[in-house]
């Protein structure tokens, strides 16, 4: 005879009952926001394959992520200072900024390794200069941002008028420009090193130091008390100010990270570099899960919508869609994602009046 | 005095003229009634652009679509002149408007109804009407040959000495003053955005406040879409790039804050004609125009600095001595 299971019953001393947590049923899982992105991700891959035979093939996958590798490796400091109510407008200037850096240092004669460290201490400055301006003056950040992406851009402008920086060392440039890992094939036909570029890797390994961060870390965990009640994350002894300063400090050196990246890419550089990008990045962002409202987010939904988005982008580019017919179906992917939940929501619980 | 200096659109006012007479008495040309009518024609779609976008920000939203809007609205206006050149002119910039209208509303129900966020939504619009203006015009652009002649001349008649764009700026200004001051929905909007959870027990309907504030945005933006194709006679996909943020700069200078509920149609027209000096005085003062963004930049920031000075709310600290921990 088995001795019947019975919890063991402790009299309950609190006025408070905690209750364990519902039991996750199916609907949940596949309501997470990862799910729908990963379905999403599959579902580009399936529908490019089979619209073009060129889209499933190593190199140009390979080559595919030169295009959204640099935005992608900033949209992860993004990530972490949206997650915390904040924003950062400025990153393309502070791109423009540093790569113009980039550009001056070359001709002065330094080599790769200085003209990344250049390029990640002129966006560590930037940072710096927003952060400031945040934490210290207690400004929104949007508006913020919205002046020093003037400010930074124009001084770039200022500096450089019309002229191009072109005149880089060839070291530098093979960085931007070809495999950092070359394609390895193995003796069985489907294991082989993919070839990877640079940038590329460098998202990777980011994402994943990041996703650590945020996931297994405590200062992680601070980051999303932060997000979703500032006031209260500040109560309970969390440095609100201090980790915000240094968010806007790490999302200038990865701008300054973007910007050695393309340029040793692109191999020139004008005052009007990656203009635009601060849209693309909040738009992989928010496509990736982090709520606008702070408190809300994932690295791994960031890295699925940084897939997603470079797939889509490259699929249509395959079958020659216009940039700026690509566009409608981002925004209109985005509206969607966004939206469809809440409109299930709408339909599945009754609105109280 | 002192009351009168702590009032932040005459503070504001005070720097512009100060800045206008430091330029003209270094360029008399400046002040020549010839640059004067071409700087408000110059700044006339500003004007309008930068009090819709406050409208919206008063209730605690941003439109980040209203550069694609009006690009897109213009695009259409031009093409209906191209293919249908018959067509009165007043129908013409009525269709400007209505396009502006509908494509606002888009904004403003996703917005009120499903509880979107304003700046991920309008992000998404920006992206889908630019694009849009590809798809409906066939990739191509709109020229001034193809334009009718009344559609191009009408933005570039002179009555009483000023251009027909200041005078709608001037009427529309008008009707914005009005409406924000002294129609019940127009206040409804400051309420709403001052503090939403009293403005609902107000018996205010949120809802309809936010989507009537994206409608006039988008309907402005219609407007200023024909004016700005017919005005520089050509239509393309890339007219107003980034203008969207000129307009919240303009509408940050004037003293709207962010934050919702506190915004002036004064403040916001000296924020806007400030931007305006900015960037045609630079030729005068034959200063490269390199500088502009730059100094508009520093303008932002110095603008954000003394008006978050001014509108600093006491912090909410049990002791007084939290103060001194407050920033860590």
């Amino acid at each position: 005879m088995n001795a019947p299971m019975t919890p063991p019953k402790t009299p309950s001393e609190s006025r408070y009952v905690v209750l364990d947590a519902p039991p996750r049923r199916l609907r949940d899982i596949l309501l997470r926001w990862e799910v729908i992105l990963v379905i999403l991700l599959a579902a580009t891959i399936v529908v490019n394959t089979l619209v073009s035979p060129y889209f499933l093939d190593v190199f140009n996958l390979a080559d595919a992520t030169f295009n959204f590798s640099e935005k992608a490796i900033i949209a992860l400091g993004m990530a972490l200072l949206i997650l915390v109510r904040q924003i950062d407008l400025s990153v393309a200037a502070i791109v423009a900024l540093a790569s113009m850096g980039i550009g001056y240092a070359a001709e002065a004669g330094y080599g790769p390794m200085a003209l990344f460290a250049i390029a990640i201490g002129i966006g560590v400055l930037c940072g710096v200069f927003n952060g400031i301006l945040v934490t210290w003056f207690r400004l929104p950040s949007i508006v913020v941002t919205i002046g020093t992406m003037s400010l930074f851009r124009g001084i770039t402008q200022v500096i450089l008028g019309d002229q191009a920086k072109t005149k880089y060392p060839p070291e530098f440039l093979e960085l931007g420009q070809s495999y950092f890992i070359k394609m390895k094939e193995t003796s069985i036909p489907w294991l082989f090193v993919p070839p990877l570029p640079l940038s590329f890797l460098i998202f990777l390994i980011l994402a994943l130091l990041f996703g650590l961060f945020l996931h297994r870390t405590a200062s992680g965990r601070k980051l999303f008390a932060i997000g979703s009640n500032p006031v209260a994350a500040r109560f309970s002894g969390i440095p609100v100010d201090r980790l915000t300063f240094l968010l806007f400090v790490v999302s200038g050196a990865l701008c300054g990270l973007a910007a050695a990246l393309l340029t040793a890419r692109l191999g020139s550089m004008r005052s009007n570099i990656g203009i635009g990008w601060e849209l693309d990045i909040v738009t992989m962002v928010i496509l990736g899960g982090v709520s606008i409202a702070g408190g809300v987010g994932s690295i791994l939904g960031v890295v699925l919508a940084v897939f997603v988005l470079g797939l889509v982008t490259f699929g249509m580019s395959l079958n020659n869609i216009p940039g700026q017919v690509v566009s409608v179906y981002i925004g209109a992917l985005l509206i969607a994602v966004i939206a469809l939940p809440r409109i299930v929501d709408k339909i599945r619980i009754p609105r109280r009046g | 005095m002192t009351a009168l200096l702590k009032n932040r659109e005459f503070a504001l006012a005070l720097i512009l003229v100060v800045t206008v007479a430091g330029i003209g008495a270094y360029q008399p040309v400046f002040l020549e009634w010839r640059n004067i009518s071409d700087l408000l024609t110059e700044t006339s779609v500003l004007f309008m652009m930068a009090l819709a976008q406050m409208v919206v920000i008063i209730t605690r939203g941003i439109d980040l679509s209203v550069a694609a809007n009006l690009a897109l609205s213009g695009m259409l206006a031009a093409l209906v002149s191209q293919y249908y050149p018959e067509t009165p002119l007043v129908l013409m910039i009525l269709a400007g408007v209505v396009s502006g209208l509908v494509l606002g509303m888009v904004n403003g129900v996703l917005i009120a109804f499903l509880g979107i966020p304003p700046i991920v939504m309008t992000l998404g619009t920006l992206a889908v009407f630019r694009g849009l203006i590809i798809i409906i015009a066939g990739g191509d652009q709109v020229n001034a040959s193809e334009m009718g002649v009344a559609f191009q001349a009408f933005p570039k008649m002179v009555f009483l000495g000023l251009t027909t764009p200041v005078w709608i700026a001037i009427i529309v200004s008008a009707l914005f003053w009005v409406f924000l001051n002294l129609t019940r929905a127009g206040r409804g909007l400051y309420a709403v955005g001052g503090n939403p959870v009293a403005a609902r027990y107000c018996g205010i309907d949120q809802r309809r406040q936010e989507l009537m504030a994206y409608a006039i945005t988008g309907a402005v933006s219609g407007l200023c879409g024909y004016l700005w194709v017919a005005r520089y006679g050509v239509a393309y996909s890339e007219i107003a790039n980034g203008y969207e943020l000129t307009v919240i700069a303009a509408c940050v200078i004037g003293g709207v804050s962010i934050g919702g509920g506190v915004g002036s149609v004064a403040g916001t027209l000296l924020g806007a004609l400030f931007l305006g000096i900015v960037m045609t005085a630079l030729p005068v003062m034959q200063i490269s125009p390199f500088w502009q963004m730059a100094i508009s930049g520093a303008v932002i920031l110095t603008a954000v600095i003394i008006n978050a000075r001014a509108e600093r709310r006491p912090d909410k600290l049990i002791l007084p001595e939290a103060r001194r921990l407050k920033r860590v």
